[in-house]
């Protein structure tokens, strides 16, 4: 089994629609009914960020994202999957629940 | 001496992808295998000539692949400390039924959507046709560093990601032979119409590498229509290859072809391919449409006794299939030659299709027929501005020179 990072991109401010919202429940059942769930959350504004650097001294807060660009993630889900193939397919049905384009992305392995 | 050297090239040919299939399956690593088998032919070449030519070529060269694969995991392992040779106890049978040949594994692996189509290609060529990286690099006109980083990268993602080395779900199975079919006729097509001026305008290296990986392809799945369809189409193409560049390498046009000069053993095979499918009944596909258009060109002694008001009815179909300005351009072209090149010209007029060469030099030609000779002549120049290639641009400087009134 081999772990996968599934971010959602959007290049709007807004929120699921309750139809979105849905769609999505039901996708993360059948993901937990399948055993392909790991975890999975919706993220804040980007504005809400803070980056933090403790490599040196006093820690640094900076306030807002890392990365200031057009498209930004506001959720995610880590997935287990056996391969790309099984992959590819819950993110095409993540990408449908969700209405919005997904990263897939595979975790180092061992 | 000589006859070693023949049968090491006839056995790299007939046994490369099979070896780098198996030793996939067992080693589970592409990269390995692919290093490994390259080293096998090596040593074949080293040994056959003094040792003789072993009775089961494939088997000798398997065999000593995944000997050096072994050792090379156990200096590994004693290095690491970690337990890759564990590796080497997986010989997971999978059984799937008629389709069930590494090589097919192989082939859909190099070919997966989750990779850029460049590195299809590539990877196809390498892993599945066995050509070197400095061969594509030629093929294609790149750098050979860019041919090896495109492989070594493809090779990472298919590790990292996991991109499984089998055939596909029943469900996906038709898109990914589609896909497969498309890097196959992207080779094609680069071979038939090279796209860089500088190279040879028929590479005839390429053309024939495609119908090869084609064959294997067919050989593998022999039931799918669009499989056939795409070998016959492409045997159809080779067949005019000879005649389709003059002495002086210009480009020459299907009505101008000495029709003698074509390969009649390939267009009979390809006829027949063609024939077999219409006999299944079933609805064609792309490539069976495009092949049985071909097989109309390839059945006429004489560019007048072509029969198109069939070739109109087959790019009917296509356009149902595949309504894109490309297709519709194609259909244009046989219509000119059925109802006049004024209702073709009609038909290219509203198609969007400002950048394409072809275009252009569709509109110079039909502008040329109606006596339209001032507006021909700009045509033809805009298709030259486009043109990448240098036999279709000698070509297109001829018909413009040859209109009246300069």
């Amino acid at each position: 089994m081999a772990q996968y990072l599934m971010s959602v991109l959007t290049e709007t401010a807004g929120l699921a629609t309750a139809e979105e919202m849905a769609a999505i429940d039901a996708f993360n059942e059948q993901l937990q009914a399948d055993g392909h769930w790991v975890f999975a959350g919706g993220l804040a504004s980007p504005s809400t960020a803070t980056v933090v650097d403790g490599r040196d001294g006093e820690p640094v807060f900076t306030d807002g994202p890392y990365l200031e660009s057009k498209e930004h993630i506001i959720g995610f889900w880590i997935i287990d999957a056996p391969d790309l193939d099984v992959a590819l397919r819950l993110a095409a049905l993540g990408s449908k629940s969700c209405n919005r384009r997904v990263e897939l992305r595979p975790f180092l392995g061992e | 001496m000589t006859g070693v050297g023949e049968v090491i090239t006839r056995v790299h040919r007939e046994e490369w992808a099979r070896v780098v299939a198996t030793l996939t399956r067992r080693l589970g690593d592409l990269d390995i295998a692919e290093e490994m088998t390259a080293e096998a032919f090596a040593t074949a070449v080293e040994r056959w000539p003094i040792d003789g030519v072993p009775p089961n070529p494939g088997a000798w060269l398997t065999t000593t692949a995944l000997r050096k694969a072994i050792d090379r995991l156990r200096r590994e392992v004693r290095r690491e400390e970690k337990h890759r040779e564990a590796l080497m106890l997986f010989d997971t049978p999978e059984p799937i039924g008629a389709i069930d040949d590494d090589r097919l594994r192989l082939v859909f692996t190099c070919c997966h959507p989750a990779l850029a189509i460049q590195a299809r290609i590539a990877l196809t060529l390498r892993m599945v046709g066995g050509l070197t990286v400095p061969e594509i690099a030629r093929a294609f006109l790149v750098e050979e560093t860019a041919v090896g980083r495109r492989i070594t990268r493809a090779k990472a993602k298919i590790k990292a990601a996991k991109i499984p080395y089998r055939v596909p779900f029943r469900e996906d199975l038709p898109a990914r032979v589609t896909g497969v079919l498309a890097v196959l006729y992207l080779i094609f097509n680069e071979g038939y119409l090279a796209s860089n001026p500088e190279k040879d305008a028929v590479r005839g290296d390429l053309t024939a590498e495609a119908i090869r990986l084609t064959r294997l392809v067919h050989a593998l799945i022999p039931a799918d229509g669009e499989v056939v369809g795409l070998l016959a189409l492409m045997l159809l193409t080779e067949a005019r290859r000879a005649a389709r560049v003059s002495a002086s390498g210009e480009l020459v046009s299907l009505g101008e072809q000495d029709r003698g000069a074509w390969d009649r053993e390939l267009i009979a095979e390809g006829h027949a391919l063609v024939r077999g499918r219409l006999a299944t009944g079933q609805a064609p596909g792309r490539y069976q449409i495009l092949a049985a258009i071909n097989a109309v060109h390839t059945d006429a002694h004489d560019i007048r006794d072509t029969d198109w008001s069939q070739v109109v009815a087959l790019y009917d179909q296509l356009v149902r299939l595949d309504p894109s300005p490309i297709v519709r351009l194609n259909r244009a072209i046989a219509v000119a030659e059925l109802d006049g090149p004024q209702v073709a010209l009609a038909e290219v007029d509203g198609l969007p299709l400002e950048g394409y060469h072809a275009f252009h030099a569709t509109r110079a030609d039909l502008l040329r027929r109606l006596g339209r000779s001032e507006e021909s002549r700009a045509a033809y120049d805009r298709a030259m501005g486009l043109a990448g290639n240098s036999a279709e641009t000698a070509y297109l400087i001829r018909r413009r020179d040859q209109l009246p009134g300069l």
